[in-house]
């Protein structure tokens, strides 16, 4: 049995990991109109009220819900520009439940990212002292694009500058999929699309040589669950007891997170990448709990690096 | 971070206060706003507008 067993984990060296599993259930979940993609035309059903707790354009042919940094910009800007309630609440729930979690698990451009970066290449390490500041420009798009502006815009139409002029997440989900399938919108496109399509091109060649970038750097719904990471429900313990302090958790983190020092950093997108690595079996997760959950408390062996992924 | 009873307190407070949230929007008519946005292409998102 063991042999059979040894055999089929050999033969099944491709198998998804759960956390592939999870990251394209929830695309699926999120983006379940398949009807939308044919048809060229987008789901209007009410479930498009409720707000997803990830970076989901509620133009996707697909999309059954709405984004969360959509659905913001329009209730802070337009003519009934107010505080934004229903939005906010929304994610401050979904922040205090899974903290980057969001990122790690259920975006889908988070997952788009993730493949494209499994494409055999040089892989870059940005340089610390580019890549530390540059990880405070998401809260800059939260506070500038996602919030001030539209506010400042308040009592014209509403404008959303991030969806607008930055977001890749709405070309490649809305954009494309609907020019494709709809050719008055093929027809209205104009210099804004070129605009568009380049950002869209430069963060997905960008994501080739440097693990997600977008998440690191412009994500303005990563920064704001980065605000919740330290104390969320779902997060990560560091058994000090165990830990050797090998560094091996430090070096398998593709966020750039000092496991050791802060194993619940702003930057932890929870992949799950430093507890697959840890010889020692220090690092665990858990949803509520403080520290490790009671079964895991004596040492697991390590599992097979890239089993996180 | 404080202590887990401080953490615990924090936690409860950003759901409690999320809920509240949720639910004075829900009531003021943001969800049918939200809604509304979402049903209808969002030119300016797919980069047309």
């Amino acid at each position: 049995m063991l042999g059979v067993h040894r055999h089929r984990v050999k033969g099944e060296r491709k198998r998804l990991s759960p956390r592939r599993a999870l990251q394209l259930g929830a695309c699926a979940l999120f983006n379940g109109y398949a009807l939308g993609f044919a048809k060229g035309k987008i789901f209007t059903g009410p479930t498009k009220g409720i707000c997803v707790p990830v970076l989901n354009c509620y133009s996707c042919p697909g999309a059954l819900g709405a984004c969360p940094i959509g659905a913001l910009q329009t209730a802070i800007g337009g003519q009934r520009g107010h505080f934004p309630f229903y939005v906010l609440g929304m994610l401050v729930l979904f922040g205090v439940l899974l903290g980057r979690g969001v990122c790690g698990l259920l975006c889908p451009f988070g997952l788009v990212q993730d493949l494209l970066h499994k494409i055999p290449s040089p892989k870059a390490t940005v340089p610390r002292r580019l890549d530390k500041p540059a990880r405070s420009l998401k809260y800059v798009v939260l506070a500038v694009l996602v919030m001030a502006l539209p506010a400042l815009a308040s009592g014209a139409a509403p404008v959303p500058y991030f969806c607008k002029y930055l977001c890749p997440a709405g070309t490649l989900e809305g954009g494309i999929p609907l020019l494709l399938s709809n050719p008055s919108l093929r027809q209205a496109a104009g210099w804004l699309f070129v605009g568009k399509l380049l950002v869209l091109a430069l963060v997905l060649a960008l994501c080739v040589p440097v693990y997600r970038p977008f998440c690191k750097y412009l994500c303005p719904l990563g920064a704001f669950y980065a605000l919740f990471n330290r104390f969320s429900l779902y997060r990560l313990h560091l058994d000090k007891g165990k830990c050797t302090g090998c560094s091996q958790c430090r070096e398998a983190c593709p966020m750039g997170v000092e496991v050791l020092k802060d194993v619940n950093s702003a930057e932890c997108i929870r992949c799950g990448k430093c507890r697959s690595v840890c010889p020692s079996g220090a690092i665990s997760h858990s949803l509520g709990a403080e520290g490790p959950p009671a079964g895991k408390k004596a040492g697991h062996a390590p599992r097979a690096q890239g089993k996180g992924e | 971070m404080k202590g887990p009873k401080g953490v615990w307190a924090l936690r409860a407070g950003f759901l409690l206060g999320g809920l509240a949230l949720v639910g004075v929007g829900a009531a003021r008519g943001e969800a049918w706003e939200v809604m509304e946005k979402a049903v209808r292409i969002c030119l300016e998102c797919i980069g047309i507008g």
